[in-house]
């Protein structure tokens, strides 16, 4: 007899004897499915008349200049609003942000400048008690960094040479398992959690005496996570019974992370063969049909789609819209050898048919040699016509995370429930060149005081010289500045994830971790190819320097060509890869905020454009404020031997060195692959 | 030996089957008024050997699957025949896929020399794109500035040493799609007992830059593309069933 009703019909295992472990739940119980989509159920009445609902309010909200109501009072906490509709009666998975659909919550923690920022930007007033308490009584994470930020520190920022530091914004990036929430209930959590806590004992070190308050913030969290469930009518104490209790409990832990955080990225996890095991035992029992498993996904995903954050418009500028990195992992392969596409992977893919292409949630679709074909056919079929759906190598990342890791904002992948980041932004290693070439002063900014060149890094020794720029000597001095530069940017994020734990820490999203989690201390690298460019210039061809009168290296003058990144010729390659180790070794070596382990990324996806508008001239001939290429990309236009090569260049890029992730934007028309179907 | 190349295509999808290394090479007799290319006609272009050019396939070999593997395109690339073979050898000490991409104008029938290099030629070539410019010969001369009988003979050549030949057709519209000229097609075609595929190219006007850069007159200026329904009507007279 199982210990709940919730799990009778289930494999028990590891999983039901007194253990959180959702990943053997799923491998004792998922069924691989090999067939075809065939099976799948149109969209019904109810599912129509509620995306029409929210496709008028999105329609409206576009007319309103971008946010169509904001909350200015009401600090958002879990249990802060009523519950929220779009139509009560319709929807089968109930939970809204704030108390009405597109109504944008006040998440003041991150800092308080940031949200009454956003909501002057958009017409609106914060209301002055709120204000006060964040200002006067409670100190957010934005006013935590900056009281500690050294002065270094804050050249760096506000020359960009370090970028979308998340000093001022929630850091997100943490995936909780939501999981949890269906299959054991919260209470269960609940217990857990206390047990964790009761471990903790002996010589209470700062360590353990921030692990126990942390482990009560999450027990606090898991309490209110149950309330807000209430305050919708639902009980999610114990195990989900149904596929719609457990679907809805899985969102319900989602909502509460979302209401809880503004993060960057507020990623889902990997949650379709798990929920196929509720909806399996459902449809077996005949207590569903396929048109209701569709319609419970289709309204889980429609409050995915519709997940919305106050920002500022720098913010949006910053990523090109108004992203919010609902990231769903779909499908992979076990490490086992079966394929863990279930029909669920189906269904949730054929929310892009039933509700419409949508660029949230992120369906990312961890693919593999050896996924089964009907479902390569299948989504193929779906991107071809709606360009929805985002690809990951699982093949890659399966070796090292196992088969239940899941992907936050567009590459980062973690293991569900195991692992958490510090998300770090990026170093832009094109100016770090730059500052190379001239001693660590600014090309673009002025000191304020003096009007001249602003000094950003110690005063290194700058090429004085204006002979064509020798190779070595810029290699020896760009090396010197990126031993600089790695330390500042560590600390920096020591500092700001210090920060953050204190004044904003997730306390929701990490009780639905293990205790004992593993922290990933993510950096990341903007202006790869063009730095790499840049010293094949210098190498290859010859560049004289072209000074201003402050004797600053403004601008470059080219002689001959040169192999440039992103044409297969290991000559222009191997920079690129010297500069990712040279610069990750660097990081490496420095001590990393709560033992975490450092990665790096290489996954500017839109906001090469802003980084690029704060990078001066630079030796490749790339003109001043014109774009960097996005994550590993070539320069634009510079690859001209087709795509195998562009990609064959990305590829030689050792992912070991950048296990947060290689990001390489990729546009085809339909012609270019080919002429039959 | 070096090989004069225009340039590579590391992803090529429509020269051949699968996936495809493309190499173009430099230079080309034929002057047709439809030309995309006229960047490869002149002589000229970079040296490379053709160890060189091995090499830069393998790396893409992963990519080549069952099908794919390399093609030489250009200009015309049996302008430079002794190359090619000695590319085309090594390649398939290689185990790669090789196809040619040919209008066959350098073939001479009637040539001992011309036939046994041919011959060698297609003991290495896996695959003949063959581009019949005009099946009538005043009109191929004024289309591309020569003769189609070498082309044709070429491809009696390839039928008789059984190798496999995809025929490929331009469509330019009021040249080479009225209904007369695509059924003589056919008929030359059917007589041919190694085709594999008919390939329709429907003209398009994406050539027209270069002939702009290179400071060129456009030779087609005002013709459109061909319509859908000119392009199904050639595939039909072309790819159809025999009746």
């Amino acid at each position: 007899m199982m210990q709940y009703k919730g799990w009778e019909g289930f494999v028990p295992g590891k999983w039901c004897n007194d253990e959180v472990d959702v990943r053997d739940f799923i491998q004792r119980n998922y069924t691989p499915y090999e067939g075809d989509g065939s099976f799948l159920a149109p969209a019904t009445d109810a599912t129509k008349k509620l995306w029409d609902i929210v496709c008028d309010l999105t329609k409206k909200e576009l007319a309103n200049g971008g946010v169509l109501n904001a909350d200015t009072k009401i600090v958002s906490t879990l249990t802060s609003h009523d519950a929220g509709y779009l139509d009560k009666d319709l929807e089968k998975i109930v939970g809204l942000q704030t108390d009405e659909p597109f109504k944008r919550a006040l998440q003041p923690f991150g800092g308080i400048r940031m949200s009454e920022g956003a909501l002057e930007m958009y017409g609106y007033t914060i209301d002055p008690d709120v204000k006060e308490i964040f200002t006067k009584y409670r100190k957010t994470h934005n006013e935590g960094v900056f009281d500690a930020y050294t002065p270094e520190m804050r050249a760096a920022r506000s020359a960009h040479i370090l970028t979308g530091l998340p000093d001022a914004y929630g850091r997100g990036r943490i995936i909780g398992d939501y999981r949890r929430v269906a299959l054991y209930g919260v209470d269960y959590l609940i217990q857990k959690k206390e047990e964790d806590k009761l471990a903790i004992n002996g010589d209470m070190t700062p360590e353990k005496v921030r692990n126990r308050e942390e482990i009560a913030d999450q027990i606090k969290a898991l309490k209110a996570l149950k309330a807000m469930a209430a305050i919708y009518g639902c009980d999610i104490s114990k195990p989900a019974e149904t596929a719609q209790q457990a679907i809805q409990a899985l969102y319900f832990g989602y909502l509460g992370a979302v209401k809880d955080q503004n993060g960057a990225a507020m990623s889902i996890g990997r949650n379709t063969t798990f929920l196929d095991v509720f909806i399996e035992r459902d449809l077996k029992k005949g207590l569903i049909t396929e048109e209701q498993a569709q319609e419970f996904i289709d309204h889980f995903v429609m409050k995915l789609r519709i997940v919305k954050f106050m920002r500022t418009k720098e913010y949006n500028e910053l990523f090109s819209g108004d992203p919010t990195w609902v990231t769903e992992a779909i499908g992979g392969m076990g490490v086992d050898g079966r394929t863990l596409v279930t029909k669920t992977a189906f269904r949730i893919l054929h929310t892009l048919d039933n509700l419409g292409p949508a660029p949230e949630p992120n369906l990312t679709v961890l693919w593999s040699k050896r996924l089964p074909v009907a479902f390569k056919r299948f989504c193929a079929d779906i991107s071809i016509r709606t360009s929805s759906i985002q690809y990951e190598s699982d093949d890659l990342m399966r070796p090292e995370m196992g088969d239940d890791y899941a992907i936050a904002c567009c590459v980062s992948c973690m293991r569900v429930g195991k692992d958490m980041q510090f998300f770090g932004a990026r170093a832009n290693l094109a100016k770090c060149l730059l500052y190379a070439i001239n001693g660590g002063k600014d090309e673009l900014m002025k000191d304020k005081k003096t009007g001249k060149p602003m000094q950003v890094s110690p005063e290194f020794m700058p090429i004085t010289s204006n002979d064509a720029l020798d190779f070595n000597d810029v290699c020896a001095k760009f090396d010197n500045m990126m031993t600089w530069l790695a330390d500042l940017y560590v600390n920096t994020l020591n500092l700001i994830h210090y920060m953050h734990d204190k004044y904003s820490y997730e306390a929701l999203e990490m009780s639905l971790h293990d205790t004992n989690v593993r922290r990933f201390f993510a950096t990341g690298i903007a202006g790869l190819s063009c730095a790499a460019d840049s010293l094949s210039a210098i190498k290859y061809a010859k560049v004289y320097p072209v000074r201003n009168e402050d004797g600053i290296v403004v601008d470059y003058r080219i002689e001959g060509d040169y192999p440039k990144y992103g044409n297969n010729d290991d000559r222009a390659d191997e920079i690129a890869v010297w500069i990712l180790k040279t610069f990750m070794k660097k990081v490496k070596s420095h001590y990393t905020y709560r033992d975490s382990v450092p990665t790096t990324s290489i996954l500017t996806i839109t906001s090469n454009v802003v980084y690029g508008k704060k990078t001066g001239n630079t030796p490749d001939g790339r003109r001043g404020g014109t774009p960097l290429a996005p994550g590993a990309n070539p320069m634009h236009g510079r690859d001209c031997n087709g795509a195998l090569a562009s990609l064959e260049s990305v590829a030689k890029l050792p992912y070991e060195y950048s296990r947060d992730g290689i990001s390489n934007t990729f546009s085809i028309t339909p012609g270019s692959l080919g002429k039959e179907d | 030996m070096v090989g004069r190349i225009h340039s590579f295509e590391s992803f090529g999808t429509v020269d051949g089957p699968g996936i495809r290394f493309v190499v173009f090479l430099q230079g080309c007799p034929l002057r047709c008024q439809y030309c995309h290319n006229p960047d490869t006609w002149k002589s000229g272009g970079e040296e490379h050997t053709a160890e060189d050019i091995v090499s830069r396939a393998l790396r893409y070999k992963n990519y080549f699957g069952e099908k794919g593997g390399v093609t030489v395109t250009g200009g015309e690339p049996l302008l430079q025949i002794d190359f090619v073979i000695e590319l085309f050898t090594l390649l398939k000490e290689k185990g790669l896929h090789t196809c040619i991409d040919t209008s066959g104008i350098t073939f001479r029938a009637d040539n001992h020399e011309s036939v046994e290099k041919h011959k060698k030629l297609l003991s290495v070539t896996d695959l003949v794109l063959l581009d019949i410019k005009h099946i009538d010969d005043v009109a191929c001369k004024k289309l591309t500035g020569q003769s189609n009988a070498n082309t044709l003979a070429f491809a009696r050549f390839l039928s008789d040493h059984q190798k496999p030949i995809w025929i490929r057709q331009v469509l330019v519209p009021n040249i080479t799609d009225d209904d007369e000229s695509l059924k003589r097609t056919r008929a030359f075609i059917d007589t041919l007992s190694t085709v594999e595929k008919v390939e329709v190219l429907p003209y398009h006007t994406m050539g027209v830059v270069k002939y702009e850069k290179l400071g060129m007159e456009y030779p087609l200026k005002g013709v459109e593309a061909p319509t859908k329904e000119r392009v199904e009507n050639a595939k039909r007279i072309l790819c159809g069933e025999r009746k």
